[in-house]
């Protein structure tokens, strides 16, 4: 039936004007695209809200009158010790400590988001820069770069992060998150990179490369100018997808002890905070548990309808009834 | 031809100065000329540690000169080496060994910084009007390129040099700012053509520049490439496998085999008078528009298929498959000379060339060949 219904809209009546054309970028027409889709501005408007969610962390401790770190024995905790549950102080409850797991949670989406987009858009900026040099420029340097993606790929990317931490027992909050994203960094951009150089491989060979070459441009100018422009859209659509991984990454970290400094609020560290006691406390794991799987989540669908949006030519319901 | 660019009669300034030459130019006025040109393509095995395991011959050892103001047609089979060789004259491709002169310099020993000024006097137009205009960039970027990359103009004056340009090709300058996809393939030649007139080249070296496109299409985008050849005096070298087009814009015609030109004259006596036996049956291949005269034509039919450019034959590349091969063929390549009683500058490369009146065998092996092929016409149309 819906089928029907947007024939209608197609039909133009008779005495209509004439419909001027009017050229649109390659990215307006990406945008039209991406706005019909509905499934994804859902997930963008989910996104939107978890980063106010996080953006005003501050203010719900302030509301609440509990900050992330502070400890509330006598209110958060019943008579035998015991974490209570999401009630009328404590929104979502309580921790085994008596810390508020609302306010927790909110700044576990600060890192969560920050970690996730910061390590994303620094594998892909490596992963870009990597990836065109070895497909653009080839011969050796494409060798050495190629060879070393795989072996950071064939690296076992939990031990050396159990590894790094441990060697250099960061202190600091913003010393473990940086040095968590450039973990996460590290290990992401040879998947990117790889994908990349094939892109420039098979751009390489295009005419208006050779055409840009004939007018006397360096590689410097075309690779700026004529390759960069040509993967924007598969670097956009590769970004959004690595942001959830990255979340998860961090997730990961976090909950073995190795990513994001305690007393700083991961949803991964909640995790693994909350995995002693989900017996009696459900919403220890619950909270962060589903706010991780929404914000993946989201970015995935976000991630599918950025690509549906720009590769038109894509057939976006194969698989789908 | 309705579209032809009523801009040609308001060119810019700028073009008429630098390049307009008579079009009677001195007769050996050379702009470029070929001599020994050779380029092989090695293939290579291994993973880490490639070894060169054979090499593909794609252009083995070409003279040719082309005049000031003249236009040299190439034709050939795919795989001939036309746009290897077109590469090779524009400096996109480093030759094995020859030399290319242009204007009495060899352009294959030119310094980088030489070689970016070489590229503002040849420029290429190129057979594909999609892949050869970056999609993501507007037309305006793209025909403003050479002056970026020159540094000649910039801001407004860049604007309103690309805009003129536009014009000169019969584009509408408001459409600076449209993308290559909003144009249809004859346009997109056209931007092609106003990139390659940007920096007042003298030699434009056009690859197959129309065989992409409709044949409507195709008779404006060569009107066009006549009309700007006569404004702003260039010269071309034309490629194409399209004979009757060839035979329409060029003033001499040379034609090629297996990386080697067989035979060049000027375009109607090779047309008339063809004396390799190759270029004979080729022309005999080409279709006719007059059906009566087409049932009388005698179409040549060659056997087998053109031999791998990887392992060319010994002698005349062409003896495998041509009609009048005998044993010298097989032993010794002839040379690219003038024979008995043709014009001067009407050169082949046969031992035995075709005599006028002289009617080939329909159907002939070859010496030394082996075939059970089915016959094919062998010439691409």
């Amino acid at each position: 039936m819906s089928s029907f219904t947007e024939l209608d809209s197609e039909i133009v009546p008779v005495d209509a004007e004439p419909r001027r054309v009017q050229g649109r970028t390659p990215w307006q027409l990406a945008w039209t695209r991406f706005r019909r889709d509905r499934l994804a501005v859902a997930s963008l408007v989910v996104l939107a809200l978890m980063v106010v969610f996080a953006a005003l962390a501050p203010l719900w401790a302030h509301w609440t009158g509990h900050p992330y770190d502070a400890t509330f024995p006598k209110t958060a905790l019943d008579p035998s010790g015991q974490p209570v549950g999401p009630g009328r102080h404590f929104w979502l409850g309580a921790d085994q400590l008596g810390r508020d797991v609302l306010v927790r949670a909110a700044y576990g989406a600060r890192i969560s988001l920050v970690v996730g987009v910061a390590a994303a858009v620094l594998a892909s900026v490596i992963g870009v820069a990597v990836g065109v040099l070895a497909g653009f420029v080839g011969g050796v340097l494409d060798t050495v770069l190629a060879r070393m993606m795989d072996i950071t790929l064939a690296l076992p990317y939990l031990l050396v992060a159990i590894m790094l931490a441990t060697t250099f027992q960061l202190t600091s909050v913003a010393a473990s998150v940086s040095l968590t994203i450039v973990v996460i960094a590290f290990f992401s951009f040879a998947a990117f990179g790889r994908i990349i150089r094939g892109q420039v491989l098979s751009l390489r060979e295009k005419e208006f490369i050779e055409a840009a070459r004939s007018l006397g441009a360096g590689n410097l100018r075309i690779m700026a100018v004529d390759v960069l422009p040509n993967l924007m859209a598969q670097v956009t659509v590769l970004t959004s997808l690595l942001i959830p991984t990255s979340i998860v990454f961090e997730a990961t970290l976090s909950f073995l002890g190795v990513g994001v400094r305690l007393p700083m609020p991961s949803w991964g560290s909640m995790l693994g905070e909350g995995s002693d006691v989900f017996q009696t406390a459900w919403w220890l794991l619950a909270v962060p548990a589903f706010l991780l799987l929404l914000t993946t989540l989201s970015f995935n669908l976000l991630g599918d309808g950025i690509r549906d949006a720009l590769d038109p030519r894509g057939d976006r319901h194969s698989g789908k009834k | 031809m309705s579209e032809l660019p009523e801009g040609l009669h308001a060119l810019p300034e700028g073009l008429h100065a630098a390049t307009a030459r008579p079009a009677e130019a001195a007769q050996d006025d050379v702009l470029v000329s070929a001599e020994g040109v050779v380029k092989y393509f090695p293939i290579k095995q291994g993973i880490v540690f490639k070894k060169e395991v054979a090499r593909v011959h794609a252009v083995d050892g070409v003279d040719l000169r082309v005049r000031r103001g003249e236009t040299l047609g190439i034709v050939g089979e795919s795989g001939s080496g036309k746009s290897t060789l077109a590469r090779c004259i524009t400096g996109l491709h480093p030759v094995t060994s020859g030399r290319i002169l242009f204007e009495g310099t060899d352009i294959t020993k030119l310094s980088k910084s030489g070689l970016k000024a070489f590229r503002r006097d040849v420029q290429m137009i190129f057979q594909d009007p999609y892949g050869s205009l970056n999609p993501r960039r507007r037309v305006g970027s793209i025909i403003g390129d050479p002056f970026a990359i020159h540094n000649i103009a910039d801001g407004a004056d860049r604007k309103k040099r690309v805009q003129e340009l536009m014009e000169l090709v019969g584009l509408n300058p408001e459409h600076y700012n449209r993308f290559p996809a909003e144009f249809s393939g004859g346009q997109r030649q056209r931007i092609g053509v106003a990139r390659a007139l940007a920096l007042k080249p003298k030699l434009i070296v056009c690859d197959e520049p129309v065989s992409a496109l409709d044949v409507s299409i195709q008779a404006q985008v060569i009107n066009l490439l006549k009309d700007l050849q006569d404004e702003l005096g260039l010269t071309y070298i034309f490629i194409a496998h399209d004979l009757s087009v060839v035979r329409y814009v060029s003033d001499r015609v040379g034609v090629m085999y297996l990386g080697r030109i067989g035979e060049s004259a000027a375009a109607e006596e090779l047309y008339e008078r063809p004396r390799h036996p190759y270029s004979a049956a080729l022309l005999s291949a080409a279709s006719i528009a007059d059906p009566d005269e087409a049932e009388r034509a005698e179409r040549i039919v060659l056997i087998g298929d053109v031999p791998s450019p990887i392992d060319p034959p010994s002698g005349c590349r062409f003896h495998p498959r041509c009609p009048k091969a005998q044993e010298r063929c097989v032993a010794e390549e002839p040379a690219l000379v003038v024979r008995d009683g043709d014009a001067a500058d009407h050169l082949t490369a046969c031992h035995f060339p075709v005599e006028p009146g002289e009617v080939l065998a329909h159907e002939h092996a070859g010496i030394s060949q082996v075939s059970t092929e089915p016959e094919l016409p062998e010439v691409e149309q």
